[in-house]
C-alpha cells in the first residue's frame, strides 16, 4: 500500500540545530530506502519563499506568492512509499533524519475510482 | 424439546465463545465490520442448521468457518469493488480448515487488544474500541463508564475502525523492542474494565463478575507476555480488590463500606497472590501508578481489622501516587485517608478544595466523602445537601439505596 511521507518543520530551524541532518545524510537514506525496495518518489524542496499558491475560483486563475497558508511548520519534502501496512510506513518515516527535527504525516494514499 | 435444547447450546456457545471468534474472524478477515457481520450470520445460520443437522463435534471452528464464508459472500455482494477486495477473496477462499489451537486462540485474542490499543489511533478511542471489540461492553456501557456521551463514543469507535482500515493498521502483536510504549494503553484499558465490574456505572447489580473476570484473564495474559512492574502492579491490584468481593455487598445485595466488611470473608488466597506480586514488583525498583494503587490495597489487606489499618503509610503511599498523576480522584482517595489520620475537618478541607475548583462537580463520590465528614462534624444539614447531591449523581440502585440510608440515619439523629 503506498503511503505519503509529508516532512515538515519549521525552516528557520530546519537546517541549524545540533541534529539537524546534512545533505549526505538525506541522500544516504533516500538510497536505502530505495534499495529496500520501497521507495517511489522522494524529494526535497526549495524554502516557502519561493512558493506560489494558485486556485481556480469561477473560472478565474488566481496566483498569489508563498504557502497556501501561513503556518508554524512549513512543507520541507516528502516521501512516496510502498509499505506493508502502517508499522512499516511508521519505521520508514522514523528513519527520514529530518524526523529528528520536524514532524513526518504519514498518510495512506487513496485510489481513485475510476 | 429438542429445538430448545440447540438454542439454548447456541446461546451457550455465544456467551462462553463469541469474543474468541470474533478475534480470529479479524484476524482472518482483516476488518473489524466485515467480522462482525460474519459472526453474527454465522450464529444465525447455527440456530437452524445444528438443529437440521445435530451440534458439531468442534462447533467453534465451524462457526469460524461458517464466519469466514458468510464474509466472501458479503465482500461479493458489495456494490463497489476496491482493488484489493479480489485479492482478499481469493486469500479468504484459499485458507485450509481452520485450526483451531488455544494458543492461537489466546494469540488472536492479545493480537485484537494489542491493535485497538495502537497508538496510531486517537487516544480517546483506543479504550472505548477494545471495550468493544475485546470485551463486548456496549455503547451505553462505555459511554456511563467515561461520564460522557453514548453518541460521543461510537463516533470515536467509528472513526477508530476508519482509521485501522484507511491507513491499514496491521493486526499483529508488538515486537518485544515496540512493546514497552505499547503496553501502557493496555494496561489503561483492562482496568478500566476491571472498575467497570467492580462498581457497575449502571443498572442494578453493583458487581458485574463477568468483566471482573475478564479484566484479570487479560491481566494474567499480558503477565506471561511481559512481566513488567506495572503489569504486576496492575494485576495484583485487581486481584486485591477483588479478594474484598464477597464482603463488599450483602446476601441482599446492599453496599458495605471498607470500614464495615466481614474481613473473614476477604479471599485470603488472592490476598497472597496480590501481596506477593506487589513486593516483587517493588523490588524491581520501576514501580509507577499501578503498582502504588496495589501497595495502598495490600495495606488494607494486611489489617486485620479496619481499627488496625496504617493509615499513615497509606496517606504516604498517597502523597507518591498524587506527585506520580495529579489527578484530582486521587486527590479526593488522599483526602478520605488523611480524615482517618488527621480527623473530618481536615478531609472536608480538602475535598472542598477539590470542588471549588470546579472539579469531581458531577461524581458522586466526591459528595458522598463531603457529607460523611459533615456528619462527623455534626453538620447535620449540609451533611443532608450533600448526600442529595451525591444521590442526585448516581444511578446504580445499591447506591441509592445506600444513599436513601444514610440519609435516614440523618432523620433519626435527635434535634439538638
Amino acid at each position: 500500500m503506498k503511503y505519503l511521507c509529508l516532512v515538515y518543520s519549521d525552516e528557520h530551524l530546519l537546517h541549524s540545530l545540533p541534529e539537524s541532518p546534512k545533505d549526505e545524510e538525506c541522500l544516504a537514506y533516500a538510497e536505502a530506502v530505495q534499495g529496500s525496495g520501497r521507495m517511489l518518489a522522494a524529494e526535497a524542496l526549495e524554502s516557502v519563499q519561493t512558493a506560489t499558491t494558485v486556485r481556480m475560483r469561477n473560472g478565474k486563475l488566481s496566483i498569489t506568492d508563498g504557502p497556501f497558508a501561513e503556518t508554524k511548520e512549513q512543507l520541507a519534502g516528502f516521501y512516496l512509499i510502498d509499505a506493508r501496512d502502517l508499522n512499516e510506513a511508521i519505521q520508514v518515516a522514523g528513519k527520514i533524519p529530518a524526523a529528528r527535527v520536524g514532524s513526518v504525516e504519514v498518510r495512506p494514499v487513496r485510489q481513485l475510482n475510476p | 424439546m429438542p429445538d430448545q435444547t440447540i438454542a439454548d447450546r447456541v446461546g451457550q456457545v455465544y456467551r462462553e465463545d463469541s469474543r474468541r471468534i470474533l478475534a480470529t474472524l479479524i484476524r482472518l478477515l482483516g476488518d473489524f465490520d466485515l467480522a462482525e457481520e460474519a459472526l453474527h450470520e454465522a450464529f444465525f445460520i447455527a440456530v437452524e442448521r445444528w438443529q437440521r443437522d445435530g451440534v458439531p463435534d468442534k462447533p467453534r471452528a465451524w462457526l469460524v468457518s461458517t464466519g469466514r464464508f458468510k464474509a466472501i459472500d458479503a465482500l461479493r455482494r458489495r456494490a463497489r469493488f476496491a482493488a484489493s477486495q479480489p485479492l482478499l477473496i481469493a486469500q479468504l477462499e484459499a485458507l485450509e480448515q481452520v485450526e483451531w489451537s488455544d494458543e492461537d486462540v489466546e494469540d488472536d485474542r492479545l493480537r485484537l487488544i494489542f491493535t485497538c490499543c495502537h497508538p496510531a489511533l486517537a487516544a480517546d478511542a483506543q479504550v472505548p474500541l477494545t471495550l468493544r471489540e475485546v470485551c463486548d461492553l456496549t455503547t451505553e456501557e462505555i459511554a456511563r463508564a467515561f461520564l460522557c456521551a453514548p453518541a460521543t463514543i461510537a463516533q470515536r469507535i467509528v472513526r477508530a475502525k476508519a482509521k485501522i482500515r484507511d491507513a491499514k493498521i496491521p493486526y499483529q502483536v508488538p515486537t518485544l523492542a515496540e512493546l514497552p510504549e505499547r503496553i501502557d494503553s493496555v494496561l489503561r484499558v483492562i482496568y478500566l474494565v476491571f472498575n467497570e465490574g467492580y462498581s457497575a456505572s449502571g443498572g442494578t447489580e453493583l458487581i458485574r463478575e463477568d468483566l471482573i473476570r475478564e479484566a484479570i484473564r487479560l491481566g494474567r495474559l499480558l503477565m506471561e507476555l511481559l512481566p513488567e512492574p506495572e503489569v504486576m502492579g496492575l494485576l495484583a491490584l485487581m486481584l486485591l480488590h477483588e479478594s474484598r468481593r464477597p464482603a463488599r455487598t450483602s446476601a441482599s445485595g446492599e453496599l458495605i463500606v471498607l470500614d464495615e466488611q466481614d474481613r473473614s470473608l476477604w479471599n485470603a488466597e488472592l490476598i497472597a497472590e496480590g501481596c506477593a506480586l506487589i513486593e516483587r514488583a517493588l523490588g524491581m525498583g520501576r514501580f509507577g501508578p499501578y503498582c502504588l494503587q496495589a501497595a495502598i490495597a495490600a495495606v488494607h489487606a494486611e489489617a486485620a481489622t479496619a481499627q488496625a489499618t496504617d493509615w499513615p503509610q497509606i496517606v504516604g503511599l498517597y502523597d507518591v501516587l498524587l506527585r506520580a498523576v495529579p489527578s484530582p480522584v486521587i486527590e479526593l482517595n488522599r483526602a478520605a485517608a488523611i480524615a482517618r489520620r488527621d480527623g473530618p475537618l481536615a478531609g472536608l478541607m480538602l475535598v472542598d478544595g477539590i470542588l471549588q475548583r470546579g472539579e469531581l462537580l458531577d461524581y458522586h463520590l466526591a459528595h458522598s466523602a463531603r457529607a460523611e465528614f459533615c456528619r462527623q462534624l455534626g453538620r447535620v444539614e449540609e451533611a443532608r445537601a450533600a448526600w442529595g447531591r451525591a444521590l442526585e449523581l448516581t444511578r446504580l440502585a445499591p447506591e441509592r439505596r445506600f444513599i436513601e440510608e444514610r440519609l435516614r440515619e440523618l432523620d433519626r439523629l435527635p434535634s439538638p
